[in-house]
């Protein structure tokens, strides 16, 4: 039981952050990033090039991870994203765009990192093995530490910054913020930059551990929308709240049901249909939006 | 004096353009092979390196004049297309090569793949290189298929009676991803273990193949503590991170897996922890390896950048192509020409020191020959390199 907990702890952490960056760009801007994955695979090989290739301390591959996401984020929302919202009121053009970005960054991605699984060595040697009750390596610990560390760092920015109050109230309502003096594009590209950053750090957290590879953008992206389903689109908390509790249901899921087969997906899946029948706005969205 | 130097000018332009068409129709004849495979997503490393070792030899081969088949000599030229992994693009793929008159054909890679592909085969004249596992693609009355690498049916039982016979293995634990070709490697697998008397303890768990933490996954296999965990048709991206869980769970009996794998991808996603790790090699080793397989290499990465390790068998199925096409030039737009000259085709073998031939095999398995005949190389991993564990043939 505690390995369960521990490993739905671990799992939730991670997949939270991933959830942060998404629901911060919807609520901006009411854009669904499909491209997520992908820039949380982009940041992955961003750390692994410059601490497997470049031989640097990852602590330097993750803060490049985090500028060089943030800086592409700026740009796709400044180039891409504003053109596009400022020309059409229609979402599904947002949407387009979002899988058009996902397409060219996995092509991206193939030629400048290759088509291989690429990792890089442990941060943290050794595993913390309880009496064979839990039993978890050093650093999944640690990247588990960083990435609560990470989200406090980011409630706490959004809570008490000038910039996280602008971005907070850009969020509840567009057009009052405007009016009360808010620079909207400026915000806006800030928060698209700070997603698209968030998914790039947990991309560099994560290399140490799962690797990266071409193909996990798109699983990502699932199931980072499905943490967003679950905890409300656009809510901070409620992404917290939805990645954890996917952690946890993953976790209690392949350890309950091993025995029937790979069948955690599935249950989750139809829970989560019969969770948005009974509640569309999720954990904690608002219904009206 | 415009006009003049316009004329003069056009004049040249079209001598140049005359000259230079006449010169294209001087150089060889083009002679199209296909491939439709998986060259992006989790899986992408499988399709890309067929794709890169037929474009690396057909470069080599059209640099050295191209080849030679009955009285004409042909340039070679690759056309790929991306299957995404998926059986309704293969099945587009199939069709774009039957529509652009190609009749060989490398891949699919996966099963399901392979399978949806074979009535476009059969219809459009199209022999095809796949490198999937079911046994019906190969058997009569399926003629069009041939078995580009060995298969786990026929690794399997030979890596685990070595296991036994040297490691005293006796019980057997199996983990698959939740898709067809591990699925249906696993099962073979387990039917392969039982019918060698080893005890199968676990065969159930499954998993994603985007799962980002293999330690829950893991943790009900470990607990039952088997002498051997068979990673059953893992793709190189998941073997690491499956690898490493175990052993950060206190798993410390052997690993193994029936599919082929990078060294580098395993030295950096698991390190020293896939120490020991056994899987079916590239059917090449430093030992067999000839010096044309050595500027293959060479020319590969020189090409590409990096070396994948799963091309020393992805080389073989545009070399058994061609040297058949030699053997029987009547089957360059006829597969049933190149299919009677499958049973009797021999031709030595460049990749291999000695005297190793290409023949078709199979007869054991499918009951005609409809398989590449490559050597089942079992390696096992030892800080950042493989290392032979032993090597056998298969018919």
């Amino acid at each position: 039981m505690e390995q369960i907990l521990a490993n739905g702890l671990y799992l939730g952490a991670q997949y939270a952050l991933i959830a942060l960056g998404l629901t911060l760009i919807f609520s901006l801007m009411n854009v669904l990033n499909f491209a997520h994955g992908q820039m949380y695979v982009f940041g992955g090989f961003v750390t692994y090039t410059v601490v497997a290739q470049l031989g640097l301390p990852f602590i330097v591959g993750l803060l490049a991870s985090a500028v060089v996401l943030a800086v592409m984020g700026a740009l796709i929302e400044k180039f891409l994203f504003r053109p596009v919202i400022r020309r059409s009121k229609r979402d599904e053009s947002t949407m387009l765009l979002a899988a058009g970005i996902a397409f060219f960054l996995d092509a991206v991605i193939l030629l400048l990192f290759g088509e291989k699984q690429r990792g890089v060595p442990k941060i943290v040697n050794g595993v913390f093995n309880w009496d064979m009750r839990l039993i978890m390596p050093y650093d999944r610990i640690l990247i588990a530490m960083a990435a609560v560390a990470l989200i406090v760092g980011f409630i706490l920015f959004m809570q008490y910054s000038r910039t996280g109050r602008a971005m907070r109230a850009l969020a509840q309502d567009r057009v009052a913020a405007q009016l009360m003096g808010v620079d909207v594009d400026r915000y806006s590209m800030i928060g698209f930059a700070m997603g698209a950053m968030l998914a790039g750090l947990v991309g560099g957290l994560l290399v140490t551990i799962t690797g990266i590879n071409l193909g996990m953008g798109g699983p990502t992206s699932v199931k980072a929308f499905l943490m967003i389903m679950i905890g409300g689109a656009g809510v901070i908390s409620g992404a917290i709240a939805g990645g954890f509790i996917l952690g946890m249901m993953e976790s209690v899921g392949l350890t309950v049901l091993a025995a029937y087969g790979d069948i955690t997906y599935l249950v989750i899946f139809v829970t989560l249909m019969i969770f948005l029948a009974i509640r569309p706005q999720g954990l904690m969205g608002k219904p009206w939006g | 004096m415009k006009r003049r130097v316009f004329l003069a000018t056009t004049g040249l332009s079209l001598a140049l353009a005359v000259a230079s068409g006449s010169a294209a129709w001087a150089e060889n004849a083009k002679l199209k092979i296909g491939f439709v495979g998986v060259t992006s997503g989790p899986a992408a490393a499988w399709g890309i390196s067929n794709q890169r070792s037929m474009e690396t030899r057909a470069a080599w081969l059209n640099e050295l004049g191209g080849v030679k088949i009955g009285d004409t000599t042909y340039d070679v030229e690759i056309v790929p297309f991306d299957d995404q992994k998926d059986p309704k693009r293969a099945i587009a793929g199939m069709e774009k090569m039957a529509q652009d008159g190609i009749h060989y054909v490398v891949g699919p890679n996966v099963d399901d793949g392979a399978a949806a592909v074979r009535p476009v085969a059969e219809q459009n004249g199209i022999m095809y290189f796949p490198y999937a596992f079911p046994k019906e693609l190969y058997t009569p009355p399926a003629s069009n298929a041939i078995l580009g690498m060995v298969a786990n049916y026929q690794s399997g039982p030979a890596i685990y009676k070595y296991l036994m016979e040297n490691s005293g293995v006796k019980t057997v634990a199996f983990v698959a991803a939740n898709e067809s070709d591990p699925l249906s490697q696993r099962d073979g697998g387990v039917e392969a273990a039982k019918a060698l008397g080893l005890d199968v303890v676990s065969a159930s768990v499954t998993y994603q193949v985007d799962t980002t933490d293999f330690t829950p996954v893991l943790l009900p296999v470990i607990q039952t503590a088997p002498d051997l965990l068979v990673l059953s048709g893992v793709s190189p991206a998941n073997a690491p991170q499956l690898i490493r869980s175990a052993r950060e769970l206190g798993y410390t009996g052997l690993i193994s897996t029936e599919t082929a794998q990078d060294a580098t991808v395993l030295a950096e996603g698991a390190g020293e922890l896939a120490n020991g790790f056994i899987s079916v090699g590239g059917a090449s080793t430093p030992e067999l390896a000839s010096d044309t397989m050595k500027e293959f290499v060479e020319r590969y990465t020189k090409m590409f950048g990096e070396y994948n390790d799963e091309s020393n068998t992805k080389v073989y199925a545009l070399e058994y192509i061609i040297e058949t096409l030699k053997a029987n030039p009547a089957a360059i737009d006829n597969v049933d020409e190149f299919k009677k000259t499958m049973d009797t085709f021999s031709a030595p073998n460049p990749f291999m020191v000695g005297d190793a031939t290409l023949t078709y095999v199979g007869m054991t398995s499918f009951g005609q020959k409809r398989q590449v005949s490559v050597p089942l190389v079992v390696n096992e991993f030892k800080d950042g390199k493989f290392e032979t564990l032993f090597v056998a043939q298969v018919d």
